[in-house]
């Protein structure tokens, strides 16, 4: 009963939203009623599909390569204490900058021939810290006896790091990657706004163009799928963390 | 002969002196139990006997090399993510066995611990005694000199205490390694040593050192024996000085 909680309560909202436009005959450019919004998704469904297939895209090649980068530096990091005072406060800088704000720069560099490369690189940026510390605190988790006992039986900083700080920080990187891949999804629509032109059709160019043509309704439509498919990613992401802790635990 | 010797070891921390002056020597093939408060630096001790510390002064020489000490922790410190088997061989495989012989070893280490059949089980599988019998066995695979063990069993019950024990000492007879463990359990100490160290605090040191008679590993009747009661009454009484004091 409490699972449909939510359902029940969607659906009461939404009943308010259709019976006050009705009633108030608010104009459909202003406020479409969710009946509009339906046939606006119905009718724009495969181009809605085949954009959200692209801001998916560019999230994911984005998660992979912050995932690669950040690991690769929190290695670094873990292997030599100079790396790590050089490397950790660069990578909160990055943090701290907001995207947006960058965009710019990073369409001038990608240049206007491949404004795809510049959205995945911005969406890396958003991707990169919760994998990059979320790694840096897994290789710092190590049970301290566990290392005297790497120690004690000669291990070198390299076997060290492979073969007990690394697999010690599975949990972490786990846990890091969930939150990095629902920020790569939120980086890759951000930058497609500061792109603003149509050179990559995806979902935040979608809602652009149907609000630069008052087409409400249209722009509700895209931000449903939008929802829908961040949804679907974190649920996603869920199961292959909670796979993975068992994994890890034998349990 | 000499397996390892603290002489006249302090170790001073921020706090101030922890430890010593202490001199101690390990004969090999003797079973020695050091007993004594927390705080009292025994498992400082251990540490510089292992290596994994050093002394601030003084001089810790050690006969058994790297590879020939073992140390086993008051928790289990297993890997969660590998095999009771793979745990076991993680010594053997640092110090460059291939993994096939490793594991011979470590199944033969944890058949000599009683764990035969539990190779592939993970540490969360396992109960807490089981789970120290693996850390024993990982201990064990490399055929140390020196086997060190930091209040190897106080988080088990009393019957799984007096279990591991009785392996450990069964263990022992086999390859006759130097045993150093750190209790503070009196009767644990005079039933698993021939030769019980008491170290009182302020800063850590020996305050007496007793010899204990009769058969190794111990008869079953051993903790009821006269001999057994007195040496444990008077290494009671060491200790109640010690901390008094």
């Amino acid at each position: 009963m409490s699972r449909l909680a939510p359902f029940a309560l969607l659906a009461l909202l939404l009943a308010a939203w259709e019976i006050a436009c009705r009633a108030m005959q608010v104009p459909a450019y202003f406020l479409p009623p969710p009946s509009s919004v339906a046939v606006a998704l119905a009718d724009n469904l495969p181009t809605l599909v085949a954009a959200s297939w692209r801001t998916l895209a560019t999230a994911l090649v984005a998660l992979v390569l912050a995932s690669l980068v950040a690991q690769a530096l929190a290695i670094l990091t873990a292997l030599s204490p100079l790396a790590d005072r050089a490397i950790r406060p660069l990578a909160s800088v990055v943090q701290v900058t907001p995207v947006v704000a960058i965009a710019p720069l990073v369409l001038i560099w990608a240049g206007i021939d491949h404004p795809e490369r510049a959205l995945v690189t911005l969406a890396v940026l958003v991707a990169f810290f919760p994998i990059f510390s979320g790694a840096v605190a897994g290789l710092r988790s190590a049970d301290p006896d566990l290392e005297r006992l790497f120690a004690l039986y000669g291990a070198g900083r390299w076997q060290r790091v492979v073969r007990l700080r690394l697999p010690s920080a599975v949990p972490f990187l786990l846990e890091g990657h969930k939150v990095g891949a629902g920020l790569a999804l939120i980086g890759a629509v951000v930058a497609e706004f500061g792109a603003g032109s149509g050179g990559v059709r995806g979902l935040a160019w979608q809602i652009l163009d149907a609000g630069n043509k008052l087409q409400t309704a249209r722009m509700i439509a895209a931000l449903v799928v939008l929802g829908a498919m961040g949804v679907a990613l974190h649920a996603l992401l869920e199961a292959v963390e909670r796979a993975g802790l068992k994994w890890w635990r034998g349990r | 002969m000499t397996v390892a010797a603290l002489k006249d070891v302090e170790v001073d921390y921020d706090r101030g002196r922890a430890l010593g002056p202490v001199s101690l020597e390990i004969g090999a093939g003797e079973t020695l139990a050091l007993v004594g408060p927390s705080g009292c630096g025994k498992s400082t001790a251990l540490r510089l006997l292992a290596g994994l510390e050093a002394p601030t002064r003084g001089t810790v020489t050690r006969a058994a090399g790297r590879g020939e000490t073992a140390v086993v922790f008051q928790a289990p410190t297993l890997a969660p993510w590998l095999s009771a088997r793979a745990n076991v061989a993680l010594p053997l495989e640092l110090a460059g066995t291939s993994k096939t012989q490793a594991y011979e070893r470590a199944d033969a280490a944890l058949a000599s611990v009683g764990l035969s059949g539990a190779e592939a089980a993970r540490p969360a599988q396992l109960s807490g005694g089981m789970a120290m019998r693996v850390s024993l066995a990982r201990a064990l695979v490399t055929e140390p000199r020196l086997l060190l063990l930091d209040e190897p069993f106080a988080a088990l019950d009393e019957i799984t205490r007096r279990g591991l024990a009785d392996d450990v000492l069964r263990l022992w007879a086999s390859s006759k390694p130097a045993i150093v463990f750190v209790t503070h359990n009196v009767e644990e100490a005079v039933y698993m040593a021939s030769r019980v160290v008491v170290m009182t605090r302020g800063p850590g040191r020996i305050a007496a050192d007793f010899a204990v008679a009769g058969p190794m590993p111990r008869p079953a009747q051993f903790r009821t024996e006269a001999a057994f009661r007195a040496t444990a009454e008077q290494v009671s009484a060491a200790l109640a000085e010690g901390i008094a004091a």
